[in-house]
């Protein structure tokens, strides 16, 4: 996490949240980390001590969390939010993105980034997730343009029955296309699937 | 019998809170319990009520704040006539209700009312299904926790309704200990597929000891920084008139749910809280 010691945690103009308020959705810093809980359930053997059972997800690693609590215990929110942002360029692992009004910049790993870096061509507009100071994940446009750079000729008549063939793509993905698209056309992929959907035309 | 269902006073519990009401100064009652009691007080000696109840904040797969209990006292019986009466009672529905299969249905597995029910104590069941042992879970503050990730979902494996019984006298506040052993109380909950259907005991009829119990319910309350509950004074002063009786509460909402074979009680109502 070198570079990225600029977390700040914002949490203190919020009231705490209590166990009564745990429920699916609900946003929460656990150990210095915003997680999202997801399932949750009310327990209580006949008579005895409520418990509330909780799973979370690590909004930052994806890792998913078993916890369960007594009444009693309270909880800080974490306040996420959600801006527009540019990227600009990338430099070995790390990714800039800019705000186009405020010229904030914020820096994102590639292992937080997942396969979204495989859409990231400079000037792509996407929201950034925000935790403090902090950007823990983007969400993109659901259809991406990109040019091919490389891809091999169709031989005309070819009779394998192959319907696809690998080509790469300006930001360096690789995915699968019909036979007839050659090197220099644009594409759309889909980057909810990662798959080829259509050829721009001109 | 047929009680009010806003009373000034319900048995004050560690852990269950009373739904205020007419400005705070009553409450809706947490079970039918200390009327129907007073009834066995007055001579009434087989008495049964299906009645609603409140609970503040107990919400969840299983739990609604308001909830239909069925609830009935025999005087001159012990827990162990009651267990009967549950088995008697869940064939009867089941064969009612389930012609066909005669069975109930939690998780996608049968339970069968008509086979011989399996019979365990609270012991027992700790030592079996989570190796600890149930009095040092209590002192280490870990007794919920074990119960409802080890003991409980080991007894969703039956294929029979199961009756686990025996509960350390300080999980059984209003009942009866065992002739002969003051750590252990004439305590039962009845089980199908895991879930927890009905609670019964011998009663305590010995108001000293009642008020000892509630008074320290209320100490409880107050450490765990809860509400202090007022005492149902009407009743401590004619329990000592109550014959030797054993009473028991069955939640109906969940018989429901296990002969209808869905597994949140959310399915059985007409509105759920977050739909009103």
């Amino acid at each position: 996490m070198e570079g990225l010691c600029c977390l700040k945690i914002h949490c203190c103009e919020e009231r705490m949240y209590t166990v009564a308020d745990l429920k699916k959705g609900l946003k929460i810093i656990l150990d210095g980390d915003p997680y999202l809980v997801v399932a949750f359930d009310f327990v209580k053997p006949g008579k005895g001590q409520a418990l509330y059972r909780t799973k979370m997800r690590n909004m930052i690693n994806g890792s998913l969390l078993d916890r369960t609590y007594r009444s009693g215990e309270s909880f800080e929110p974490a306040s996420l939010e959600e801006r527009t942002m540019e990227y600009l360029y990338k430099e070995g692992e790390h990714y800039t993105f800019m705000d186009q009004q405020t010229y904030e910049q914020v820096v994102m790993e590639e292992e937080t980034l997942g396969d979204a870096k495989n859409y990231l061509l400079e000037n792509l507009k996407v929201e950034v997730m925000l935790f403090g100071e902090k950007a823990i994940g983007i969400s993109l446009p659901n259809f991406v343009n990109l040019r091919v750079t490389a891809t091999e000729q169709w031989a005309k008549g070819d009779t394998s029955g192959n319907d696809s063939k690998p080509a790469t793509v300006e930001t360096g993905y690789v995915l699968r296309v019909p036979p007839f698209i050659e090197e220099g056309e644009l594409i759309v992929i889909d980057t909810r699937t990662g798959d080829y959907s259509t050829r721009v035309k001109g | 019998m047929e009680t009010p269902l806003l009373i000034p006073a319900n048995a004050p519990e560690e852990h269950i809170n009373p739904v205020a009401a007419l400005s705070s100064s009553w409450q809706l009652q947490t079970s039918p319990e200390i009327c129907m009691k007073r009834l066995l007080c007055a001579g009434h000696n087989k008495i049964f009520q299906i009645s609603r109840c409140w609970r503040e904040g107990e919400r969840g797969t299983r739990h609604l704040s308001e909830f239909t209990m069925l609830e009935w006292y025999r005087a001159g019986c012990d827990y162990q006539t009651l267990m009967t009466d549950c088995e008697e009672l869940l064939q009867y529905v089941a064969a009612t209700c389930q012609p066909e299969r005669r069975t109930f249905m939690r998780q996608s597995v049968q339970i069968n009312p008509h086979a011989p029910w399996h019979r365990l104590t609270v012991q027992d069941a700790f030592s079996e299904y989570s190796q600890a042992d149930v009095w040092e879970c209590l002192r280490k503050g870990i007794y919920e926790e074990v119960l409802t990730a080890e003991v409980e979902p080991a007894l969703a494996g039956f294929d029979v309704p199961v009756i686990l019984m025996d509960y350390p006298a300080e999980l059984a506040a209003l009942a009866r200990t065992k002739p002969g052993n003051p750590l252990l109380a004439e305590r039962f909950e009845l089980y199908v597929g895991g879930l927890e259907l009905a609670n019964g005991f011998s009663e305590l009829n010995d108001p000293h000891e009642q008020r000892r119990r509630f008074e320290e319910a209320n100490r409880e309350r107050s450490t765990a920084g809860q509400k202090i509950l007022p005492l149902p004074e009407p009743f401590l002063s004619t329990l000592a008139s109550m014959p030797d009786s054993a009473g028991i509460a069955l939640g109906v909402d969940r018989l429901v749910m296990v002969t209808a074979g869905v597994d949140t009680i959310d399915e059985i109502v007409a509105f759920s809280p977050e739909d009103l």
